[in-house]
């Protein structure tokens, strides 16, 4: 039984170059990570990530969808998709009875809000292969959430990607994303319209392929 | 924050904890944390001279996220001063072994306390209310 186990790990061990890489889809609230997850999904699988919503902490649990092919310039790349909760360092209940909740429910949705961003940082330690952070090109990255989390991810040396998301958006700045984080390409784009989409998939095909 | 006096009932300031690299050297990642947090949780702003590196920030986000709960603890805001260049340093650097401290003064309060004003590469202005 012990030979076959080791039999089967050795076995696996030689594939495993061809498994699917984990890519989480990292960012603060509302950035659309899940717009994203979901277009990317549904471009590939047909199939949806999770619902989404214009209230901050709608994804409050990872969700991974597996083995999305991407095919670019001939090439086909398998990852799965770890779509994750936005990351914050701080949740109030309060701020959710501004979007016509009742307190039970704001404060079970920032209960399981802090779960979700506490199992999104264990992700990040221990899960993950690859980094899309994805950010509201409307709002100033200069934060210091998104200032931690890109020293977090560059500290594991993870191959991180920054999408430059909402582009459809008057207020976009690509350029101050691409300035606040020139370390790192930038790819603007908007997941609610599928602008850009083309660069998106060559990127993701070029970085964790 | 053992040595420091305790102000008389009533008093109504805030306490600032400034807090020497040399203090959190010997300290475990843990320990530092429970550090911060004991103090932050207190209505304390902490100031780190020497900041804490990427997996000690990780756990601390995490740790925070489990001390959460209404209407008593909201979470914390932190504040570091910009890396210059933050991708991870030059490739000297990077083959030399990477400072992932990289010795930057971190101002850390309760979120529904201390609010960032301004924030630059050398300049971070914060509003401290008390409780």
């Amino acid at each position: 039984m012990g030979l076959l186990t080791n039999l089967r790990e050795s076995i696996s061990g030689l594939f495993s170059e061809s498994e699917p890489k984990r890519i989480g889809i990292y960012g603060p609230p509302n950035a659309g990570k899940t717009t994203l997850a979901n277009r990317i999904a549904r471009d590939w699988t047909g199939d949806a990530v999770g619902p989404e919503s214009h209230i901050p902490h709608e994804t409050r649990r990872a969700r991974r969808k597996e083995n999305v092919e991407i095919e670019r310039n001939g090439k086909t790349v398998t990852i799965d998709i770890v779509d994750t909760p936005g990351v914050t360092t701080k949740v109030d209940y309060k701020e959710f009875l501004d979007h016509d909740m009742e307190k039970n429910d704001a404060v079970k949705r920032s209960r399981e809000a802090t779960e979700g961003v506490a199992e999104a940082m264990h992700w990040l330690r221990e899960d993950v292969e690859g980094v899309i952070y994805v950010l509201d090109s409307t709002t100033d990255p200069f934060t210091q959430v998104n200032t931690m989390l890109i020293g977090i991810i560059e500290s594991q040396d993870l191959p991180v990607l920054i999408f430059a998301n909402k582009t459809d958006l008057e207020e976009s700045d690509v350029k101050r994303i691409a300035d606040a984080f020139p370390q790192h390409e930038t790819v603007p784009l908007s997941a609610l319209e599928g602008e850009n989409m083309d660069e998106v998939y060559a990127k993701i095909a070029e970085y964790f392929g | 924050m053992p040595e420091a006096t305790t102000p008389e009932d009533g008093d109504d300031g805030v306490r600032i904890d400034l807090i020497s690299g040399a203090r959190m050297e010997g300290l475990a990642s843990m320990e530092k944390i429970r550090l911060i947090l004991d103090s932050v949780r207190d209505g304390d702003i902490v100031v780190l001279e020497e900041g804490l590196s990427p997996e000690e920030e990780s756990r601390l986000i995490e740790v925070t996220m489990t001390e959460i709960s209404p209407d008593d603890f909201t979470g914390i805001e932190i504040e570091t001063y910009p890396k210059p260049d933050s991708g991870g340093g030059s490739f000297l650097g990077r083959i030399m072994g990477k400072d992932e401290t990289a010795k930057k003064l971190t101002v850390i309060g309760p979120a529904n306390q201390i609010q960032t004003l301004h924030k630059d590469e050398n300049l971070i202005t914060a509003l401290v209310s008390r409780k």
